[in-house]
């Protein structure tokens, strides 16, 4: 629970941040440190310098015009409390409300989560429910990641490790929209044992418009469970489709197991909660 | 000073805030780490990554040269120093393979996280960099981490003199072949494998000490966080360190919890004394929590096969166990105490069983050492009869409230001998308490809910589980549980001094100590009213084995039951002498002197007696006392209890299972619990809450894992589930009051018993809401895949 010795940095700006970075090789970001810094604790991770990203002006916010822009150092706390998203994006209020407790609200940020890309969290299901994508600045100018593409493999991204994520955008919605996020905590942890969020539009028939449902917590990395999604297309959200979409939400996925829950438990756990966000979803628009 | 007559209001039953919180809540309390001394320096301790393994060789060198460090020793620099830690329990008449750890391994490593070496250094950040700089070349050894397995051939061996990686086999009951005659005349027999798992004390403090040795004196101070700041005096004087027990003091600073954990000898006791003498400096050693998940005593880890024998109607006839203990790589301070007095000995329960034989395997394996636990023993006794109760209901189809009412030992046959050697149950009710519970939580009510349910076929499955437990606390007699009888090696008596001084402000000097159940208010509040002095006159002084009198301890809910009755009786003589000194300066016999409300006089008349603040005036100048009275008014008290107190009560608890993924909810906890006469009802409800929530997160959420190469897979905190308080009920309490004839006040203790109760009304509760389809029995943690697998393969 001691960290090796690390030197720290507080830039005041994403340029500054970005020099750093380059100028030290085996520097790491430091957004909320709340999964950074117990690992660090644990001497998993030994950073030679830290980049706190903190002093940074213009990372904290949130926007509207359409869809949502958030600012990467947006805490869980902002989010959970913005009136504006309990509005737009309930899914993102009620999420934020359910990572970790208090504490961790306060200090975690979702560039954090989405950068760190714990298999567990519960942002990453949720981004790429809402077909959301990040802005990366790095040395070469910026970029625009899909969060489709931004996930790469167990705590790995697509980011460059001198790219800095500074936005994240959640383009606006067309009619009505139900989304939802259901989770199974960890008795522990409080992280996804499995955790599913659904996307659904749906057009002026009631049908299923290219839903998007995504699940964390079974697999190396937060995935879409894509037979469920074109098994709801285009049809109405009547209990058994819903109950069939759910049932094959985990078809395709490659589940991992542990001594709390094994691969088969959790598959069957992703039915049950896809079946629940569906159902959240489905009297949303209703 | 003015005094009245007026009788003050009296504090025993009241539910006084703790005196304590104040500062422990607003961090002016003094933890271990809040304890820096001028020039101490930071002690880190390297740890093997393997269960089992031989050391060929060590290389410190690296180590030695990196920045702050000030020494790096190993188990070859310290052995012919330091001795073994001692384990007091010798029983008699029991093959007693002993191996005890080192403060440092020599040879060979038993457990992950085995302490290897250590780094001293000027700062821990150094001391832990350093550690990584330690070559250690281990040769690996094959692992077992299962009690059971580690006992069949072919299992790999630990220790020499432990063959089968045997402990001790123990004994108690009838002999096995009267039993299983009993059994096979039986009515109804059930037998069923019974697993209680290992448990993490995680107290909120971890563990650790301090170390300074003063070469001009001589003397050694040890700040550790400590149960027993005094046994471990002793044992570091007399047994580890050969050095005059006088010149050793221990200071338990303020603890943050320690469930049991804390009671034992630890490696870096004897250790930081040994570095400070060696470098001459201060040297603290904290460990962090992985460090604790790893190394500092766990609890249970019991495999069982039991079997009961029953009449018809649910009359328990016969009972059989075998038990193998878990007790880890080496044995702790106390280990095999705890399977043996502390569970084999209580397995009757709440019942008359006329037939009990109980065997218990004592076994080695690769794993963190096992001792007392919250409860210690008793949990997993009552664990295991109150499941076997309920597997009588099964097989009987009676009620399981009804197998218990038909089983209860009655209120007249106290003081009650179970026959399997532990000492006579004092005084109880247990059907009052049941019917009590029953009646609070509507039984009828929620058992006719639970068939409505069934019937409709709901996913929400209701289940109702009790658990009538009794328990022994309040340990122990000394001739009982000391060498010649069950052999723990030392008495169990305490000691408390109590004094008025000159001012009449009372200073309670006691033997026991609190980590976190508010000593100091409830003596505060027991001494108030038997000296007739104001609560805020009254300090209570503990845990520095300077200044207190001997003590053995907090644990085992002796504290006020010992530790109080020591009090008691201390205030019992200050009050003889001031009634002397008071027919001496009131001119009267002595035997016409009464003593009331903090006031000495004549029979009859009050007005002219002695306040005890004018009597500690008079005995503090001494210019005019009696012929042969000594001057101040002060007691001192060693009080061994004559036997143990036995609390006992009903649990009820209701679960709701969801079909659908297993989980639990709990519904409604409601307990009903006879601790005898209660001095602060807030504190003994506090420790019930602790005590249910401990009870029901091993029913629930907690167990510690070993793979099978003896790595701790549960080693944080993030897979380790302590409950939070969103993961616990509301918690409905009442009770019954049965006082204790045992002590003068009463009091049984109420320190374990939530714990000991909890863990099988809750499992009783799952197990109830799924047994229509055929389950009888689930093993702990009911983690919400256990119960989902369950309800796969069963029927309807
Ligand atoms: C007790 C506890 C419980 C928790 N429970 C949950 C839970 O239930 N659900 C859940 O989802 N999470 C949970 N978390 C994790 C928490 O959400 C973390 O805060 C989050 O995963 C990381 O965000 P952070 O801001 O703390 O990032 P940090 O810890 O500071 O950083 C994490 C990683 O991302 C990198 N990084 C951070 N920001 C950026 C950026 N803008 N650009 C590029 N790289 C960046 C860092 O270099 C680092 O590698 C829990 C954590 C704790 C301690």
């Amino acid at each position: 629970m001691f960290p090796t010795q690390f030197d720290y940095h507080r830039p005041g700006s994403v340029q500054e941040a970005i020099s750093l970075l380059q100028a030290n090789p085996d520097a790491k970001i430091l957004a909320g440190g709340h999964s950074l810094l117990p690992a660090m604790k644990l001497r998993l991770a030994s950073p030679a310098a830290l980049v706190d990203l903190g002093g940074i002006d213009g990372l904290r916010s949130i926007s509207t015009n359409g869809g949502v822009t958030i600012g990467a150092m947006t805490t869980y706390a902002q989010l959970r409390d913005s009136n504006e998203l309990a509005s737009r994006l309930p899914i993102v209020s009620e999420t934020a409300n359910n990572v970790g407790d208090p504490q961790v609200q306060n200090k975690g940020t979702l560039g954090g989560a989405l950068a760190h890309a714990d298999p567990a969290a519960d942002f990453t299901a949720v981004m790429l429910a809402l077909g959301a994508s990040v802005k990366a600045v790095g040395p070469n100018g910026e970029r625009t990641i899909a969060a489709d593409d931004l996930f790469v493999d167990l705590l790995t991204t697509a980011l460059a490790a001198d790219e800095v994520l500074t936005e994240v955008s959640v383009p606006a919605g067309q009619g009505k929209v139900g989304m939802a996020y259901e989770k199974f905590r960890h008795p522990a942890s409080g992280y996804a044992v499995v955790g599913v969020a659904v996307v659904v539009p749906v057009d002026g028939q009631g049908n299923a418009a290219s839903p998007r449902i995504a699940v964390t917590g079974a697999t190396s990395k937060a995935t879409r469970a894509t037979a469920a999604e074109q098994g709801l297309n285009g049809k109405p959200l009547t209990d058994q489709n819903i109950a069939a979409a759910a049932a094959a939400a985990a078809n395709g996925l490659d589940l991992n197991g542990d001594h709390f829950a094994s691969a088969e438990f959790r598959g069957h756990l992703i039915e049950v909660f896809t079946k629940r966000a569906l159902e959240r979803a489905a009297a949303q628009v209703k | 000073m003015t005094a009245t007559v007026d009788a003050p209001e009296r504090l025993v039953g009241k539910a006084i805030k703790r005196r304590e919180d104040p500062r422990l809540i607003t961090g002016a309390g003094s933890f271990l780490d809040d304890v820096r001394l001028p020039g101490m320096a930071h002690a880190a301790v390297l740890r093997s990554p393997y269960a089992h393994a031989r050391i060929r060789g060590i290389d410190v060198s690296r180590a030695l040269a990196m920045p702050g460090v000030l020494g790096v020793f190993t188990g070859e620099d310290v052995k012919d120093d330091i001795n073994p830690l001692p384990c007091a329990w010798q029983a008699g008449k029991v093959q007693n393979n002993v191996n005890t750890p080192r403060v440092l391994a020599l040879e060979k490593v038993m457990q992950v996280g085995d302490p290897v070496a250590v780094v001293v250094a000027e700062s821990r950040y150094q001391a832990e960099d350093a550690l990584d700089a330690i070559e250690v070349d281990y040769e690996e050894l094959p692992v077992v981490v299962d009690a059971k397995k580690a006992t069949e051939p072919g299992a790999p061996q630990l220790h020499d003199n432990a063959p089968n990686n045997v402990v001790m086999e123990w004994s108690c009951g009838k002999d096995a072949a009267t039993v299983d005659q009993a059994l096979a005349d039986a009515d109804v027999r059930v037998s069923q494998h019974i697993v209680n798992q290992r448990l993490i004390a995680s107290a909120m403090e971890p563990r650790g000490s301090i170390g300074r040795y003063d070469p001009g004196t001589g003397e050694y101070t040890l700040w550790a966080t400590s149960q027993a700041p005094h046994v471990h005096r002793l044992l570091l004087g007399a047994f580890i360190l050969g050095v005059p027990e006088q010149t050793i003091r221990v200071i338990a600073p303020n603890v943050g919890g320690g469930f049991g954990s804390k009671i034992f000898m630890y490696f870096d006791m004897p250790l930081v004394l040994w570095l400070s003498k060696k470098l001459g400096r201060p040297v603290k050693f904290f460990e962090d929590r992985t460090e604790n998940y790893l190394h500092t005593a766990q609890g249970r880890d019991h495999i069982t096969d039991v079997e009961v024998g029953a009449t018809k109607d649910g009359k328990i006839t016969a009972l059989k166990v075998k038990t193998w203990a878990n007790l880890g790589g080496y044995l702790s301070t106390v280990a095999p105490g705890i399977p043996t007095t502390l569970y084999g000995r209580m397995v009757a329960g709440c019942y008359k069983i006329p037939n009990i034989h109980v065997d218990v395997t004592g076994v080695y394996t690769n794993t963190a050492m096992v001792d007392a636990y919250r409860g210690a023993g008793r949990p997993e006794a009552a664990y295991l009869i109150e499941r076997v109760c309920d597997l009588v209901a099964g097989a009987t189809g009676l009620d399981p409230a009804e197998i218990r009412r038909r089983n209860f030992i009655q209120p007249g046959d106290f003081p009650y001998d179970t026959g399997i050697g532990m000492l006579p149950y004092d005084s109880g009710d247990y059907e009052r308490a049941l019917n009590h519970a029953l009646d609070l939580v509507g039984y009828q009510d929620l058992r006719a809910e639970q068939d409505k349910r069934r019937q409709n076929g709901s996913d929400k499955l209701l289940g109702v589980g009790m658990s009538s437990y009794v328990e022994v606390c309040g340990i122990a007699p000394s001739k009982w549980i000391g060498l010649p009888g069950e052999g723990w090696g030392a008495g169990l008596w305490e000691s408390a001094n109590v004094r008025v001084h000159l001012t009449g402000k009372v200073v309670v000097t006691t033997g026991s100590l609190p980590h976190g159940q508010g000593h100091e208010t409830t003596f505060a509040q027991l001494t108030a009213d038997q000296l007739g002095v104001p609560y805020d006159d009254i300090e209570v002084k503990h845990s520095d084995t300077l200044g207190t009198p001997f003590g053995f301890g907090s644990y085992g809910s002796r504290s006020l039951a010992v530790g109080g009755t020591a009090i008691y009786k201390s205030v019992e003589k200050v009050k003889e002498k001031a009634k002397l000194l008071a027919a001496h300066m009131l001119e009267a016999a002595p035997e016409d002197i009464v003593y009331e409300n903090g006031k000495a006089f004549v029979k009859g008349s009050p007005e002219q007696g002695k306040t005890i603040q004018d009597l500690a005036l008079a005995a503090h100048v001494g210019y005019d006392l009696p012929e042969g009275m000594e001057p101040t008014l002060e007691a001192t008290t060693f009080y061994d209890p004559p036997n143990c107190t036995f609390p006992f009560g009903t649990h009820v608890c209701v679960v709701e299972v969801d079909r659908n993924t297993g989980e639990v909810d709990v519904l409604r906890y409601l307990a009903v619990d006879d601790v005898g006469n209660v001095i602060n009802p807030m504190i003994v409800d506090g420790q019930l809450h602790g005590g249910i929530a401990q009870g029901l997160a091993q029913a629930l959420y907690e167990g510690a894992v070993y793979n099978d190469i003896g790595e701790l897979v549960t080693g944080t905190m993030n897979e380790y589930a302590i409950p939070k308080a969103d993961m616990v009920p509301n918690y409905e309490l009442d009770r019954t009051v049965t006082p204790t004839p045992v002590n003068p006040m009463g009091a049984k203790g109420a320190g374990e018993a939530g714990t000991i109760a909890a863990t099988p009304a809750v499992v009783n509760a799952v197990v109830d809401a799924v047994t229509h389809l055929g389950i009888r029995h689930l093993d702990m943690p009911l983690t919400p895949e256990r119960v989902w697998r369950s309800l796969q393969g069963a029927s309807a």
